[in-house]
């Protein structure tokens, strides 16, 4: 059984992660990783938060065996919301099609590492569900469908 | 500072009274409900639980007299007859009910001319879009005056022309908390034989509303943000044009004949309340005027104005903070929305809330505005009532300087 001390020092430590990850989420927002538009070959897909005003482009390149080769984005809204954008697109890199239809929402929550109240649940996955909109596209132009 | 002292009133409360902790400044989004409203909605349950104007019985007697007890009681708070007041689900549901009823009745042709502000709520804008849209109206947007968040009345009287046929203006902005001068918009607009429609939803109990003086053909608010609950509503109008206008929603109680291929109307208001209303609703409503009127909607005015003054000036001293609301607080009915530099309002809200403090971020359902007009994707929002406190304009700046330093 755990000592009082040291469930203390255990709740201090999760506390300071806590705080840790805080810092992560708003260096990402201050300083947000690949945001920029993507000008060769990708995917793109936008996603919105009508009630705050939280608006994200996600883009993505894929290899010919659907890997992602690159991945970017453009937005403007909460911290949450961009943060998650900017670590989202780190994170798809290198990933597989199939890798990406494997992401879940716990995984974003996971990733951005702070409680997220469901107030803050549209916000932290904003990157995602603009992902999820991409998944349904056709990954490669596709000839022109041919009836015959 | 005024005559009110709302750490009495708070414990009218029962969740300003019981939580200690919880700084309420969102009441432009839904007003806190006191005791004695509760109260009248239950007595309702568990005293006379009836239909309305159909059961031969006592209980259906006491509840056809509690409703229509309410209904005078709304008449006598906005100075109209009861006859003129339609109760309805919320301010959202008058708005499209009116629309539709105009719509019924042949109000509008193509061609005709809808003015209103850029300054409206969606409840008021959306369903006059798709009047407009329907029948190939011209709607027209009168702006926000240069580097201003209120009406520039000149350029009002350009807006309103001979083919204009109905203007819509809210009372008060539930963004800026603007009060609009609708009694000099009203007189332009009846120059021109145009019906005047007036949103007074973020105004209604937070300043005193006599339809006589305000000009209007038609208003409409909802009960939840003046101390009643929530799902209930009025559309008030000129008993006049009430008389020759047709229902906007079509069902049971409205009616005086019904063959298989047609009915007729009875009068006003039965005409325009189809189905068993919000019963319950209606009463809280009730109780909610009787408990504003007790307060006296005047103190309660006074009090937002000291409120929303010092918010203004304290906020406005805060390097990095913009206020986007009407500064000369004579003319804002108590809401202060505000913006922080390099942080979205939706953090400041998130961070303002773990420290106990209510308010609101985002559009405030009035995009137009907030997008276009003020520019920006979202705003902050603190909206005080006769429950705040400066102790809680305190917080709000506490709360700021927080977010400030978290994300400095």
């Amino acid at each position: 059984m755990l000592s009082c001390a040291v469930l203390k020092k255990h709740k201090k430590f999760l506390n300071k992660m806590e705080e840790l990850y805080k810092e992560n989420l708003l260096d990402h927002n201050a300083h947000p990783h690949n945001k920029r538009v993507i000008e060769g070959v990708h995917v793109e897909a936008e996603a919105r938060n009508a009630s705050c005003g939280d608006r994200g482009v996600l883009m993505v390149a894929f290899d010919e065996h659907d890997r992602v080769t690159d991945a970017a984005f453009q937005g403007e809204g909460c911290a949450v919301s961009q943060a998650a954008l900017s670590m989202l697109t780190d994170k798809l890199k290198g990933k597989t099609e199939n890798e990406l239809k494997l992401l879940s929402p716990g995984d974003i929550y996971t990733m951005l590492g702070v409680h997220i109240s469901p107030g803050r649940v549209n916000c932290a996955l904003l990157g995602y569900e603009a992902l999820q909109k991409i998944l349904k596209k056709p990954l490669h132009e596709k000839a022109p469908l041919c009836l015959h | 500072m005024n005559k009110l002292d709302s750490e009495i009133i708070k414990k009218d409360f029962p969740l300003l009274g019981k939580a200690k902790n919880l700084v309420y400044l969102d009441t432009a989004a839904t007003s806190q409900t006191p005791q004695v409203v509760l109260d009248a909605m239950d007595a309702y349950y568990t005293k006379f639980r009836a239909n309305i104007h159909r059961g031969l019985y006592e209980v259906g007697e006491d509840a056809s007299a509690a409703y229509d007890d309410a209904r005078t009681k709304v008449a006598h708070f906005i100075g109209a007859e009861p006859r003129e007041v339609i109760f309805t689900a919320g301010a959202t549901a008058s708005s499209n009910m009116l629309i539709a009823m105009l719509e019924h009745s042949g109000v509008v042709k193509t061609g005709d001319e809808i003015v209103t502000t850029a300054m409206e709520h969606h409840a008021s804008l959306i369903p006059l879009q798709e009047l407009a849209k329907r029948h190939d109206l011209d709607l027209k947007h009168i702006p926000l005056a240069e580097g201003s968040v209120a009406l520039n009345y000149e350029v009002v009287e350009k807006f309103i022309t001979e083919k204009t046929k109905i203007v819509s203006v809210c009372l008060a902005s539930n963004v800026t908390g603007t009060i609009n001068d609708v009694a000099r918009i009203a007189e332009l607009a009846h120059k021109v034989g145009a019906l005047v429609i007036c949103d007074a939803t973020a105004a209604i109990g937070h300043m005193s509303v006599d339809v006589k003086t305000l000009g209007a053909d038609f208003i409409y608010f909802s009960g939840h943000k003046m101390c009643g609950p929530t799902g209930v509503g009025v559309l008030w109008g000129k008993a006049e044009i009430l008389e020759k206008l047709e229902p906007g929603v079509y069902g049971g109680g409205i009616v005086e004949d019904v063959t298989l291929a047609r009915a007729t109307w009875r009068g006003i208001p039965e005409r325009f309340e189809a189905g068993t209303p919000n019963i319950a609703g209606v009463i809280g409503l009730g109780a909610a005027v009787d408990y504003l009127e007790k307060v006296g909607v005047d103190d309660i005015r006074a009090h937002s104005m000291t409120l929303a003054e010092e918010a203004i000036a304290r906020l406005e001293e805060i390097p990095g903070v913009r206020v986007f609301a009407e500064k000369d607080v004579a003319k804002n009915v108590g809401i202060v929305s505000f913006v922080i530099a390099g942080i979205h309002p939706h953090d400041v809200a998130d961070i303002l809330g773990k420290e106990g403090v209510a308010i609101r971020a985002g559009h405030h359902c009035a995009m137009p505005l907030v997008t276009d007009a003020l520019g920006l994707p979202a705003v902050a929002r603190a909206s005080f009532y006769f429950y705040n406190t400066t102790e809680d304009v305190d917080a709000l700046v506490r709360g700021i300087k927080k977010a400030q330093e978290i994300f400095k």
